[in-house]
């Protein structure tokens, strides 16, 4: 440290006393007195929690209510196998949320895609993995097109995906005719398109390999998220664009890639689509943009954009499918079910703003 | 000082408007080799504005720049920073949500050795830890819990002693410092008083932006008055008086004939 040899430049003069002061760093005292902000600390600190939480209650709750026709291995690995899709398109709406956007057109892209790989296998007699593989790149296309008016045109995502969403569909009803491909054309033409509706059992569940894929999305996207640059860029963008931009992040191109990897997550649910439904329709999934938003809304991860981890979105899927199936079973009409998701839905966006308001 | 020596910065005739704000206004800088020169002027004369368009983020519309005499057209902070120039923004510029860590390593993040940084691009947290936990003990601003912990949780003092960290551990050509110690207490400014000193033993120069006239006239080897977009002079602080320095950058006195200082 060099020492300042003319007094007069030496600081002011109240600061002669700091070489006596108390040496010390400032220790913390844990000033969160109540419980409800110890509560509010530790949900801030692990967003995932809330999810967490909720679906166990909830199990426990059907569990008690439905009994052992909620509760078996069979109907647990049901409840997998009806959210893997839905819950792969979270996977990919959860991306974009993260950067702070909204993608309107995830189920579109999705739907699109799937009527792609059925038309050129089924009726083109390209081989499957060649027509998937076209499939999946058009998803990458799709997704870096809303990410480039989105970064370059500088358009709001929630209007250019609401555009791009209609301009899909448009063009899924054109390519299909609006027809479905039957799933028995495809069973002779090309079964390889439904390869992720294959499964096996173990105990007394029925694993679908949609399942397992919708498992290894998360994971994967948990890993990029967290343990790469990319990820922790990813985070950055969402909190504060401008602050990403500043501290060196280049962060058109890091939208781009998020974009891009988001429709090429919906191509891939496009395929296993095929599985799980066993036939290809235009029609189906319409309301999927909407319910992968849900699914993202109640796992907990902040629609402002930064906050919240992915894993959450598979919860909030998860969620959704054990009200679904645990009202049904104990016999509550239909009605109640979707009353009961847009409940969860807002006490999810009330604990998130909750949350956001902790206290430095 | 040499005085013969080629500027570490010189920058002529820099034009900057936002819509009818002309936020800088034919104004020339200059940063010579191995000086603290510290940046004074009045709240929006243009000083933020000036250093922005130094390191890059944002892009002048007229002048031109050299950087050790060649000329620069920087378009993003990332060229500038790949060139070892860190910049201490006033508003900070960090990631609220993301750990202390992440935020000192923002786009130069270190990857594990082997395979797994890679082929996994995964990141080396440890080291990333350890390094911004060294960085903050040698500022004295380990006052933290916790490295890991989110900049948000942290105070605003905490927080540009992040920032001061992240721009001291990486320059080698020039750190700018915009207000580095405007939410310091009285031993975290003396802290950072005495990193520039530091700095500048190790041969960077440094440009300060503040409004304290004690710091400014304990730290600086001279001291760039900018008024109305413009720097106005550039002093000796042995010659002249902090009120004289406020006069000049108020208006209320003329500013000496500019010569070559
Ligand atoms: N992004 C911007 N958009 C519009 N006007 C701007 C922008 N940035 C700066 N200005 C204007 O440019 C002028 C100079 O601002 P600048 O931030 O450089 O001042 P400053 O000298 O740093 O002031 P302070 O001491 O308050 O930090 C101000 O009139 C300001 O309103
Ligand atoms: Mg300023």
């Amino acid at each position: 440290m060099s020492e300042p040899t003319n007094p007069a430049r030496s600081g002011q003069e109240f600061e002669q006393d700091l070489n006596r002061s108390d040496a010390r760093v400032a220790e913390f005292e844990v000033q969160n007195h109540t419980l409800l902000d110890r509560i509010q600390h530790l949900l801030h600190n692990n967003p995932t929690l809330v999810p967490v939480i909720v679906l166990v209650l909830s199990l426990v709750a059907f569990g008690l209510i439905a009994g052992g026709k909620f509760f078996s291995a069979f109907n647990l690995s049901l409840i997998l196998q009806q959210v893997s899709i839905i819950g792969i398109l979270a996977a990919a709406q959860s991306l974009i949320i993260i950067t702070a956007g909204i993608d309107l057109s995830v189920a579109a892209i999705m739907v699109l895609m799937s009527v792609v790989m059925g038309n050129l296998a089924v009726f083109a007699g390209v081989p499957s993995g060649f027509a998937i593989l076209v499939g999946l790149a058009g998803g990458v296309g799709a997704g870096l097109m809303n990410g480039w008016l989105i970064t370059r045109v500088k358009l709001p995502p929630f209007i250019t995906t609401l555009g791009t969403w209609s301009i899909f569909y448009a063009l899924l009803l054109w390519l299909s005719g609006a027809q479905s491909i039957r799933g028995q054309d495809i069973d002779t033409e090309a079964p390889f398109l439904k390869f992720f509706g294959a499964s096996f059992d173990v105990g007394g569940a029925r694993i679908t390999l949609s399942s397992i894929l919708m498992i290894v999305v998360f994971v994967v996207l948990w890993y990029m998220l967290n343990k790469t640059a990319w990820g922790r860029h990813v985070y950055a963008i969402g909190d504060d664009k401008e602050a990403a931009d500043l501290s060196g992040i280049r962060t058109d191109r890091t939208l781009l890639s998020v974009y891009g990897l988001s429709g090429f997550i919906c191509a891939l649910a496009g395929w296993a689509s095929i599985g799980r439904v066993g036939s290809i329709s235009p029609q189906s999934f319409y309301e999927g943009n909407l319910d992968s938003i849900t699914a993202v809304v109640i796992g907990g991860i902040s629609l402002f954009g930064g906050r919240g981890s992915i894993m959450g979105a598979l919860f909030g899927a998860l969620i959704v499918g054990v009200f679904r199936s645990g009202l049904r079973l104990s016999g509550v009409d239909v009605l109640w079910q979707v009353f009961a998701i847009g409940w969860l839905i807002i006490i999810a966006v009330a604990i998130d703003q909750w949350i956001r308001r902790v206290s430095a | 000082m040499t005085q013969t020596a080629t500027p570490v910065v010189q920058a002529r005739g820099i034009v900057k408007r936002y819509g009818h704000v002309t936020a800088i206004d034919h104004s020339d800088f200059e940063l010579r080799a191995g000086e603290v020169l510290a940046v004074i002027g009045d709240n929006g004369a243009g000083k933020s504005s000036i250093v922005k368009a130094i390191c890059g983020a944002t892009v002048p519309d007229q002048g031109e720049i050299l950087i050790e005499g060649k000329p620069v057209r920087f378009t993003s902070p990332i060229e500038a920073r790949d060139m070892g120039i860190e910049i201490v923004y006033q508003n900070l510029a960090l990631s609220p949500a993301l750990s202390i860590a992440d935020n000192m390593f923002t786009g130069r993040e270190i990857r594990k050795e082997g395979w797994m940084g890679k082929y996994l691009r995964m990141l080396d947290k440890p080291a990333m830890e350890k390094f911004a936990r060294d960085k903050l003990t040698e500022l004295g601003l380990m006052t933290v819990q916790s490295i890991k912990q989110p900049v948000e949780t942290l105070s605003g003092g905490q927080r540009q002693g992040v920032a001061v960290a992240r721009a001291a551990a990486f320059a080698t050509k020039f750190i700018i410092m915009d207000e580095p110690t405007a939410a310091l207490g009285v031993k975290e400014s003396r802290k950072v008083l005495e990193l520039i000193q530091d700095v500048r033993a190790r041969g960077i120069p440094i440009i300060l932006i503040s409004h304290n006239m004690p710091h400014v006239f304990e730290v600086a080897d001279r001291i760039h008055i900018h008024r109305l977009g413009k720097r106005l002079c550039t002093i000796d602080p042995k010659d002249y008086t902090m009120s004289d320095a406020v006069a000049f950058m108020t208006g209320a006195k003329e500013p000496p004939a500019q010569d070559a200082a």
